[in-house]
Order: C-alpha cells, then sequence, then structure tokens
C-alpha cells in the first residue's frame, strides 16, 4: 500500500511537472495571457475556495467569510494581475494569505501565542521518552488526509465543469444530502428529471475523475 | 425484465439509498445478466465511496447569491 502511494504521489508529480512546461511554453506567447472575469467568480471558484479553506480551518462561518473577503481583495487588486497565472491560482493565492492572517489574528494575544510542551499528559509517565515521540511510520494517517483533501478539490474542479443545473442537483442531493423530494420542490421538476440530470451528472464526473485522479 | 436505462437509474438511486426492495432485487437480477452493466456499477459505487472520502464541502446557493450581491455592491 506504502509503495503503492509512493508511486502515485510521483505520477502526480510528474503530471504537474508536465503541465507546468506546457504552461511555460504558452507564456511566451502574449495571447495566451489569463483575464479575470469576477461576475464569474462566484459561480466558478466559491465551492472550491471553500474547500480549501475548510480544510485549514474547521469553522464553516470564518471560511466562508474568508471566501467572501478573497473576492473581495481579489477584486481591489485585479489592476495588479498579471495574467501569468489561472484565475483560480491567483484566487488561492490570496486566500492562502488570508489563512495565515486569519490565525495570526486569533494568536495575536501574548498569551495566546505563548505555548507550553509538555512531554505528556501524564507528566510522571516512565519509560524510553524518545521512542515514544517517534512518528509510526506504519500510520497512514496523516497521508491519507492529505490525500482525501486533493481527491476533494480534484471531484470540486470536475463538478465546476458540468452544465449548471447538473452541478446544481448534484451538489444538493450528494454534499449538502438534501432529500429528492424537496429538491423537486425548489426546482420545480419532478423526480425523473432529477434522477436523469443525476445519472449524467455522474457519468460525467467518473470520467472526469478518470482522467484526473487515477 | 428491466432494460439498461432503467437499470442505471435503480442503480443511482440505490447509491443514496433510495432505491425499493423490489428495485434493488430487478437490479440484482439484471446484473447478472448483463455484464455492462455490472461494470458500471461498481464505478457508480466506486464514485459514491470516493465523494464520502472526500469530505466535501459546499456553500448552500442562498450564500453564494449573497456573496454575489456584496461584490456587485463593490463594483
Amino acid at each position: 500500500m506504502a509503495a503503492l502511494n509512493y508511486i502515485r504521489s510521483n505520477e502526480k508529480k510528474l503530471k504537474v511537472i508536465k503541465s507546468n512546461s506546457i504552461t511555460f511554453d504558452n507564456d511566451t506567447k502574449p495571447m495566451a495571457q489569463h483575464q479575470l472575469q469576477p461576475e464569474n467568480w462566484v459561480d466558478l471558484y466559491a465551492d472550491y475556495l471553500f474547500n480549501y479553506a475548510i480544510g485549514r480551518i474547521s469553522d464553516s462561518e470564518v471560511a466562508k467569510d474568508l471566501v467572501q473577503e478573497t473576492f473581495m481583495a481579489g477584486l481591489k487588486s485585479a489592476k495588479n494581475y498579471k495574467g501569468d497565472a489561472a484565475e483560480r491560482t491567483w484566487l488561492i493565492a490570496i486566500l492562502k494569505r488570508k489563512v495565515i492572517d486569519y490565525y495570526r489574528k486569533i494568536n495575536s494575544n501574548k498569551g495566546k501565542a505563548e505555548v507550553r510542551m509538555n512531554y505528556s499528559a501524564q507528566s510522571d509517565a516512565e519509560g524510553d521518552w524518545l521512542e515514544e515521540q517517534v512518528a509510526d511510520p506504519f500510520s497512514s494517517f496523516e497521508n491519507s488526509n492529505i490525500e482525501n483533501e486533493e481527491l476533494g478539490l480534484a471531484i470540486q474542479d470536475c463538478i465546476s465543469k458540468l452544465p449548471k443545473k447538473q452541478a446544481l442537483v448534484f451538489t444538493m442531493k450528494t454534499i449538502q444530502g438534501i432529500s429528492t423530494e424537496d429538491i423537486c420542490n425548489e426546482l420545480d421538476i419532478n423526480p425523473s428529471n432529477l434522477w436523469v440530470m443525476i445519472h449524467r451528472a455522474r457519468t460525467a464526473l467518473m470520467d472526469c475523475l478518470n482522467q484526473n485522479w487515477f | 425484465m428491466i432494460s439498461c436505462e432503467k437499470a442505471a437509474i435503480i442503480c443511482n438511486k440505490a447509491q443514496y439509498r433510495e432505491a425499493t426492495f423490489i428495485e434493488k432485487l430487478k437490479l440484482r437480477f439484471h446484473l447478472l445478466m448483463c455484464k455492462t452493466c455490472s461494470k458500471a456499477t461498481k464505478k457508480n459505487t466506486q464514485l459514491t465511496s470516493l465523494c464520502d472520502k472526500a469530505n466535501l464541502h459546499s456553500l448552500t446557493e442562498n450564500d453564494k447569491l449573497k456573496m454575489k450581491e456584496i461584490l456587485q455592491e463593490k463594483d
């Protein structure tokens, strides 16, 4: 399993290198420049940014505010956008700063910034200290957490490529877990209509994930 | 005997645990004979488990509308 993960991560790196070299080629031509379209931001990137933020700040209200602030900051500094990065990459970069600022702010009080370290909860515990502190090399917990976050972003990316109505139905059903009846009432469609849309969305998603994930 | 289209719809319903017992029985029966559908069902189940694993979050439409309004005011 570890070996498999290793191979997979290497493959991903390779992909990144490949895609980087492609954009590098494009950068030499001025016509390949990216442009900002703030009117589409919320539809295209809100969920993606939100997932990114919530991976770092588990409070969904704060995450929502940060996404909002990111859009505002993006709008404000739109004239500084040089166009060598894709719109989403640029927004993620802003969001990253916002997350760091958030943690700086909540830790600004001197008392909160002070970190107290104890060897362990039971300070009278005896035994081989170092051995107990070493990370378990067989633990797949950290790795799979990172991988799951990447997977979430990949799925979100694929969802944003779906037609708008299908994406809406799919997120309502799968992510927000709203019942079929409620969705039908809200969107004014009948159940068989809904299932057809779900079917198309799932088929498209599987194709997309096959290309981008496996 | 049900058609492949019907089997696909039932399979999707089953992913959200909304297929009835009779429907599931029909689906099982269909899958025994149809190679393509059993492959598709496997893929579909895989997608469900991926979505569960990824622990996805999303903003509601209301939140998005509010964001749009605030952004437009700024413009």
